[in-house]
Formats: C-alpha cells, structure tokens, sequence
C-alpha cells in the first residue's frame, strides 16, 4: 500500500499535512464477534482549514483526538479538540507516532488530559506506521462511540459535508445519510437550493470510489447527480427525496469567509487570462477561495484574492505556479478594514490602495483575533514581548504541564498576517504553535504607508499599519529595498510617505560599471554566454515606470528575517 | 604597419598561438595556463608547429600574436620556428605586425634582439602596477623597476611597437597608487597601454579567496580608476579606441582590431580560439589532450559556434561596440534603435547615434548595450541567411 494514502495531492504529500478532507469506509470484524462498519474522516489540522475540521465533525459520532508523541499537544490540537467537544462528540484521545526516536508518549498523554480530562493511562498509545496499538483503538471505537441515532423510516435526510470537482464526473458531493435512505436513480431535492436533481450515482469511498445501489442511516458515501458546476452544490446542504421530502433540514454551517487578501499578478502581463483560467479551476475544489479582478499600476492585471489565512494563500499561490505553470508576483498579505465615511457609508476595505483619503474617514475598524499559543515554557518571556509589540493583549495563561504553557490573547488579525507567525517560530526555536478565530472589529489609530520608487507609487508594497508602527514599516521596506533594487542607470529614490508626508528615504546609486575587462579573440563566445546568461536573470524583472525591479523583491521585501 | 581605424581592418587576416607556459600561476589568471610543466615546451612548439602544418593554406598573414601563458619564457629560436611555420604555410605581409606577450622579468637587450631577428616586431609587457604591494597582491614576480628597465630594453633592442598593460581596482590599492602607476607607465614612453579592471573569475585563487570573505574589487572604485587613467593617458598623447585600449597614433594593436571589426583570424594552440567563414571555433583547452590529438595527426577541436545570417549581424555589433568608434549603420543597428531598451540607452545617453556610428558614450557600461544587442531579432531572420553578411566584410 502506499504510504500517505489519503493526502493524494501532490503538496499535501510534500509537506505531509491534510489540506482537503478526505473519507474512507473500514469494515471491522470486532472481538464481540459483530462486524462494524467505520466510516472515517481524515481532516485537516491547520487552523486555516478549521471549517473543512467542523463541517466534518458535523457528520460524526465520535473524533479521534491524534498527538504526536514527539511534539506533544499543539495549538491546533486543543482548538479541534475544543471544536469537536462543542459538537458534542466522544472524544478518543490518542498519542500516535510512538515509534519516533524522540517520542515522548507518557508526556503527551499528560498534556491531553490536562485539556479533556480523563487519566493519562487511559490513553492510547499507538504507532499507525508500525501498526502496533491499531487493534486497541478498533476496539476501544467500537465500544465507546454511539452508533448513528437516525430513523431508517423518515423521509431521506442526508448532509453534504464536502463535495469536490471532477472533470469527468461533476460534481461529487460526500454525504452521511441521517435519516432515510438514498438509491440510484432516486429523484433528490437539496434543500438549500431548491434544485432538484438525480442520483446518478451513489458509492462508498474504500477510500477509492465503490458504486453502491443504497446507502442506508449512518453511512458516509458520495453522490454524483451530473451538476456541473460546483456553485450549485452548497456544503452543508441537507439532500432529501424530492417526492417525500423531510419537513426540516439539518443543521448547516456557516460559510468560511476570507480572513486575508493578497493581489496576485502575472509577471507577465500575457498570462492574465491564463491565471484567470487557473483561478476558475482551482475554485471548483475550494469554493472558500474568492477573488476579483485587480488592476495595479506597478504591475498591472491581477486578481485580489481572500483567503482562509495564511497557509491557504500560501497553498494557493503555490499550486498556481505549480499546477498551471504561472510565474506569479503577491502582493503583502492584509485584512479587511471596516471604514466609516465622513457621509456616514460604512465600507470594507480589502486593499490598501481602497482606503478612503484619511480626511474622508469617521473611523476605521479592523479585526481582531482570539489566538492561542502553546510553547514550551521557557519562551513565554519573548512570546508576551512579540504579543505586546504587535499591540496584542495577553489574557489568560495555562499550564499542561510544567514545562509547557498555554497563553491567550486578542491581538490585530492585520498583525498575525504579516510578519507575526515567522516571528513566533523564529523567537522560540519553531517550538511554538498558534491558533486563532475571529474576535469582532476595533477602531484603531491606523494609517496607510506608501512606497515610492522614483516617485511613484508602488500600490504593492503600500500597508495599513498602526500610527505608531508606521515609521518603523517605511523605514524597513525602505531598507530592505535599497539591498533588493539592483543599480539602475540613474539614481532611483525609496521613499516610505503617509500621504504627502515623506517618513523615510534610501536611495540606489546610478551603477557605474557594468563591462567586462577584455574582449579579445579567444573570450568572445565566452562572454557572449555570459551576457547572455545576465540577460536572462533580467528577463525577471517587472518594469515599475522606469526602474527594473526584481520579481524576488516584492517577495523579499515583505519576508521576516530570521533573528 | 599602417594605422588602422575602426574597420579599415576588417578585411585582413589574423592569426593567433598560444603558448600556455608560466613560472607560477597568477591569482586572478583564468587564461588555459600551465605552471612547472617546461618539459614539455620543446614537444609543444612542435605540436604547434604540426598542427599548422596540417592546416588549409590561407592567405598572407596582416597580424599574427602570440599570446599566454608567458611566451616570453621560450626561446627567441623555437618562437620564430613556430613563425617560420606560420610564414610558410600562409605567408606573411612585408608590414605584418608580430605580437608577443612577455613578461618584464624575462627580458634584457639580448632577447629582444634576437626576437627581433626572429621576426616579432611589437611586445606586450604584463607590467599590471607600478606599486610593489599592488604586484604582490596580483601575485607577480617582477618590481617596478623592470618594468622601466623592460621597457628600455626593448628599445634598444630595436622594438618600435612597445605596450604597457596595467591592473586596476585590485583591493588594497589606493587613488594615489593607481595615479602613480599610469604616470610611471606613460613616463616609460610605450606606444600602447591597456587598462584592465581586475575581475574575479569563479575558477581561480581570487575567486577562491572572495568566497571565503577576501575583499572583491570594488565597481565604483574600478569606474573611478578608468576615468583618472583615461585623463592621464589622453594627456600624454595615447587615445582610447576600446574599453581597456589606449594608443598613440598609428600604433593601435592591429590583430585586436581585426578581431573587433569581425575580421577573420586563424589560432594555434591548447584553448586558441578562431573565426573564419562564419565560424567561431576553439581548440581543447587541456594541454595534455591537446598534444595527444594533434600527435595523433587529428585538428585539436573543442567546440564551435556557427554564425549565419542575423546572427552574424548582431556578432557584428557584439565585438564593434566595446570600439569607441562604434559601429557603423546596419540593420542590427536599426534594430537596436528601434528596441525599447536600446532607445532607453540613448536616451540616458549611455549609447549614441552619431555620423552614421552606433557608439557606446561610457564605455564603463558597455555591457549594458551588449545585452540589448544579443537580443536584438531580424526582420529576415532564418530567411536570406546566407546572403546577409556584415557590412565591412
């Protein structure tokens, strides 16, 4: 069998995390002598996918909460673990991994019990590489998780908790039959849309596709009925029979809604159509994914697009190059501001170009985050440090165990996004963990800073910051950027403005030499390939007005240095 | 020899032999060099020889430089037996010029004499600074005062064509010094002096030495220094017609003229390089293989690049620009006018369109116009390919 066999795509397996949910049924015989039928869903743990996490739970009995043995609880841990006690779910505590060189089983299983109660001992101890402790959890499934409660009689009830894109098939939608049942060829109403449609075709995920006849109460599955596009199949829609159909549906969820935005841009302007096609495809299997045209003086046409946090941007950014082949310029990540006019209009500003001139604007709001670090203690000293120099308010602190401390805090969302996690990571040897979710909007003291490049504007690098934080942005981005510019023919200018008003300056000296020393007879093939060879490292170059700027830059300029 | 211009040369025939042999190899030197290896002097002027031998008749040679290595570090007997090969196979012009390379440590009265009688009528002295600590840094063997005595020799010895290279921008070198070895070199009274800034090639001891954290030759110091040698070296009479190249009237380096004006050159020897019929060719660049081919009775060949057609328009451009006479009008010169980066150069007036010449205003960025000509494309490209050739051909 293959290793990673439910995280099929490519980055997944790459960077050995679950970006998209995945269900697989498991026939168990158990030591009662019964068969059991398991349906099981693998989802995601980053904090970014935590709505793929609940939608899941949603179709669940029972969570199986997995730690590693050799890094013990994570943020992300106790924030499913909080998701899936909320759902009202029995949760299984599991440490995994124990055959890891550095596994520490007895330490994990404390830290979990420190979250969920219960007695250490009680948790499971398993490697699912080696196979070893799988029996125990079978069976420990088997006794301590209810079977599904539904009525095999009502009318057909059965919630789509995800569904994904196939080119030859439509839209294949996974479902878990509530109530009722489902056949092929049954006429479905989903109850959200109003649409009606045909079973085309039912199955079971092994976890290859495995068509069916009937899924009965309490089966998970999949159902295809020839909707092509996936705009028409809500998540989170209840199916129904469409000649018998149920009276209420069951309990949605709320639709993921962006927490970050980012302009993507070709580099060359040729390939906006193609990025366009890119984003239409890449939508058909992330409908948490939006975006709308953006157009950018310094580089042109592109898309504004809001993501689910940072690793989403990440993930996307990266599978368009990847999967389409694009060469793609990202602007700094940012949030969405609320802006009150001066006429009173309240309006949301995704870009920092959009905000209203600061003469125009009553208030501005942004929003704030609850988040939650888990870090080894010894670093809580520089972690409150980062927390209050990026106007974080530290509330409560929470011991697992006395070498590892839970802090909680609301902090500015526009700070997590932009520097804030590699700070985290860089600050305490990438020990620390963070989660976060929504916290409401504040008005804040904010402003906008741009970054001029020989006098012009350059929308891409301009930030809403705080007041107080504003000399320190322009003075960096102005640093970092007279290091990233290579010399031009003339003297280019790097300011950092709010307004009119210049806070910071560097400036790139005109370069004065560029020629090789000899050129004689024997040295002309070898230059030729030597410019050659320069001239195409300038093909990366994005014109902005007259200066050559290094597509690296607009990436390198935003980044955290490590400390 | 008559003086040359620009491309008044353009038509004459060049030859070039390597002699790859050195006391020491210098820190900065990426040349196919050898050191400690004189044993084999003797077996490789005859491979030269052999390979001459072996090679298709061509016409009277107009320039024929023999360069290093240290060609000064053999024989005046077996260089000229290597020019009486050249001679006899091809010929040579009653006015040819013959170039050698030599090192100022290697000379006296005596050897120039007896080059002379040879036949070489023009040296190239690696006199590189006139600062003892300069040439500790570049790794030399020689102090200033050879250099001077060198220069005088040569005189005496009945040379007319002398020429003087210098080395700037090495680290550690200050304005005063470079100033002081320009004037000490003018003060030798060369006809010709190149000025080259020191460049860190990636497989050398420098090189070596600035990836471990060794202070590399600074750019803007290096521009500095050419614009305080060019001041110099225009006062006392020696005008600059290349990047790196300074004469008196009369007295420019024929054979690199031709090389510059697309003309053709023939090459002898391990790593020597060649163009003729639109073909640039070299030989192998290892020593060893290079003998065991030419002892095999096989051609010594490396590699080549073939030029037709557009291509050959814009290797036009590619050699005539680092000219500071330019190049004259074409269509790789339309069509750099017409290129958004090649307008955008002579509108920061780094290249100019004047008298029917495409020139380089600052030779300091040349390589900026260089790049913009490698990308240039033909209207005819592929088509016609045979029938384009270069203006001055």
């Amino acid at each position: 069998m293959r290793e990673q066999l439910l995280d099929s795509m490519e980055l997944e397996r790459e960077r050995g995390i679950t970006i998209k949910a995945q269900t697989v049924r498991l026939e168990y015989k158990a030591r009662d002598g019964e068969a059991y039928i398991l349906n099981l869903i693998d989802t995601p743990g980053h904090v970014d996918f935590s709505y793929e996490v609940s939608r899941s739970l949603a179709a669940c009995e029972g969570a199986l909460l997995l730690t590693d043995a050799s890094q013990g609880v994570q943020a992300q841990t106790l924030a499913n673990a909080y998701l899936a006690i909320d759902a009202g779910l029995e949760v299984i505590p599991v440490v995994n991994k124990i055959d890891l060189p550095a596994a520490d089983p007895d330490r994990a299983a404390e830290e979990i019990i420190n979250i969920i109660g219960g007695r250490a001992e009680d948790v499971l101890r398993l490697s699912a590489k080696t196979g070893e402790g799988v029996d125990e959890l079978l069976e420990l499934l088997v006794q301590s998780v209810p079977p599904p409660r539904g009525d095999p009689d009502a009318p057909l009830r059965a919630l789509i908790f995800d569904s994904y894109y196939d080119a030859y098939r439509g839209v294949v939608c996974y479902i878990k039959v509530v109530d009722g049942s489902i056949s092929s060829d049954q006429k479905v109403h989903f109850m959200a849309t109003g649409e009606n449609h045909e079973a085309t075709e039912i199955g079971v995920l092994t976890p290859r596709a495995n068509e069916r006849t009937k899924l009965g109460v309490g089966e998970v599955g999949y159902l295809i009925t020839g909707v092509k596009e996936i705009d028409r199949v809500k998540v989170g829609d209840t199916v129904t029979d469409a000649s018998r159909r149920a009276s209420t549906p069951l309990p949605g969820y709320a639709e993921p809604s962006p927490m970050v935005f980012s302009g993507i841009f070709p580099t060359e302007g040729d390939d906006f159509e193609k990025l366009r096609e890119a984003l239409e495809k890449l939508r058909l299997n992330d409908a948490s994914l939006v975006y709308e045209p953006e157009t950018s003086k310094a580089l042109g046409f592109g898309f504004r697009c809001g993501f689910l946090g940072l690793l989403h941007m990440e993930i996307v950014r990266e599978r368009l190059e990847r999967e389409y082949d694009l060469d793609l310029v990202a602007t700094a990540p940012s949030v969405a501001y609320r802006v009150t006019r001066t006429d009173g209009e309240l309006v949301e500003v995704r870009s920092p170009q959009d905000l209203p001139d600061p003469g125009e604007q009553e208030k501005i709001e942004e929003p704030y985050v609850k988040a939650m670090i888990l870090s080894p203690s010894e670093y809580v000293g520089p972690i409150m440090e980062l927390v209050t120099s990026r106007r974080g308010e530290v509330g409560n602190m929470n011991y697992l165990s006395p070498e590892r401390v839970e802090l909680d805090y609301e902090i500015p969302l526009g700070e997590v996004v932009f520097d804030f996690f590699d700070l985290l990571k860089s600050k305490t040897r990438g020990y620390a963990s963070l989660d976060y979710e929504p916290a409401g909007y504040r008005q804040s003291d904010l402003v906008k800073v741009d970054i001029l490049l020989n006098g012009l504007p350059v929308d891409a690098f301009s930030a809403v910051v705080h007041r107080d934080h504003a000399q320190e942005y322009g003075k960096t981005m102005t640093t970092r950027l007279r290091e990233l510019i290579p010399r031009q023919l003339f003297d280019v200018p790097i300011q950092a403005a709010i307004g009119g008003r210049i806070i910071s300056r560097e400036t790139v000296k005109a370069k004065r030499k560029d020629v090789t020393a000899k050129c004689y007879g024997g040295d002309i093939s070898r230059k030729k390939k030597l410019l050659q060879r320069q001239k195409e490292g300038k093909k990366r170059m994005k014109m902005v007005g007259s200066v050559e700027v290094p597509q690296e830059a607009f990436v390198a300029a935003l980044r955290v240095d490590e400390e | 020899m008559a003086a040359v211009d620009a491309d008044s040369c353009a038509g004459l025939a060049g030859c070039y032999v390597h002699l790859p042999f050195c006391s020491a190899v210098c820190p900065y030197c990426d040349f196919a060099v050898v050191a400690g290896k004189d044993d084999l002097v003797e077996r490789y002027c005859a491979a030269v020889r052999t390979e001459i031998a072996a090679d298709e008749p061509w016409r009277a040679l107009d320039a024929v430089y023999f360069g290093g290595g240290t060609p000064s570090r053999i024989a005046p007997a077996e260089l000229g037996s290597i020019l009486e090969s050249l001679r006899s196979q091809h010929g040579l012009v009653d006015a040819s010029e013959v170039t050698l390379e030599a090192n100022p440590e290697d000379w006296s009265v005596e050897k120039a004499r007896g080059l002379r009688r040879q036949g070489f009528n023009r040296v190239s002295f690696g006199a590189q600074s006139f600062d003892p600590s300069v040439l500790t840094a570049l790794g030399r063997r020689h102090d200033p005062d050879q250099i001077r005595r060198a220069v005088d020799a040569a005189r005496r010895g009945g040379f007319d064509n002398v020429s003087v290279d210098l080395i700037y921008g090495t680290p550690g070198e200050s304005d005063d010094s470079w100033s002081n070895s320009v004037k000490s070199a003018v003060a030798a009274g060369p006809d010709h002096v190149s000025c080259y800034a020191l460049t860190v090639e990636s497989g050398t001891e420098l090189g070596r030495q600035v990836r471990a954290g060794a202070p590399a030759p600074d750019p803007d110091v290096q521009a500095d220094r050419f614009s305080v040698a060019n001041e110099l070296l225009t006062e006392a009479g020696l005008e600059r017609y290349e990047v790196s190249n300074w004469a008196q009237p009369g007295k420019r380096c024929v054979y690199n003229s031709l090389v510059w004006a697309q003309g053709e050159y023939l090459a002898y020897g391990n790593g020597a390089h060649r163009f003729r019929e639109g073909v640039r060719s070299r030989n192998l660049r290892h020593l060893e293989k290079y003998l065991e081919k030419v002892e095999s009775g096989s051609a010594p060949l490396a590699g080549a690049e073939r030029l037709k057609g557009w291509d050959l328009e814009v290797d036009r451009l590619f050699v005539g620009l680092r000219r500071s006479e330019g190049v004259s009008t074409g269509p790789g010169v339309d069509a750099f006018l017409a290129s958004e980066e090649g307008s955008r150069l002579v509108n920061a007036d780094v290249v100019s369109i004047k008298s029917g010449r495409l020139k380089v205003e600052d030779p300091m960025l040349t390589d900026e116009a260089l790049r913009v000509v490698l990308g240039l494309e033909g209207g005819n490209q592929g088509e016609n390919a045979d029938t384009l050739r270069p203006t001055n051909a």
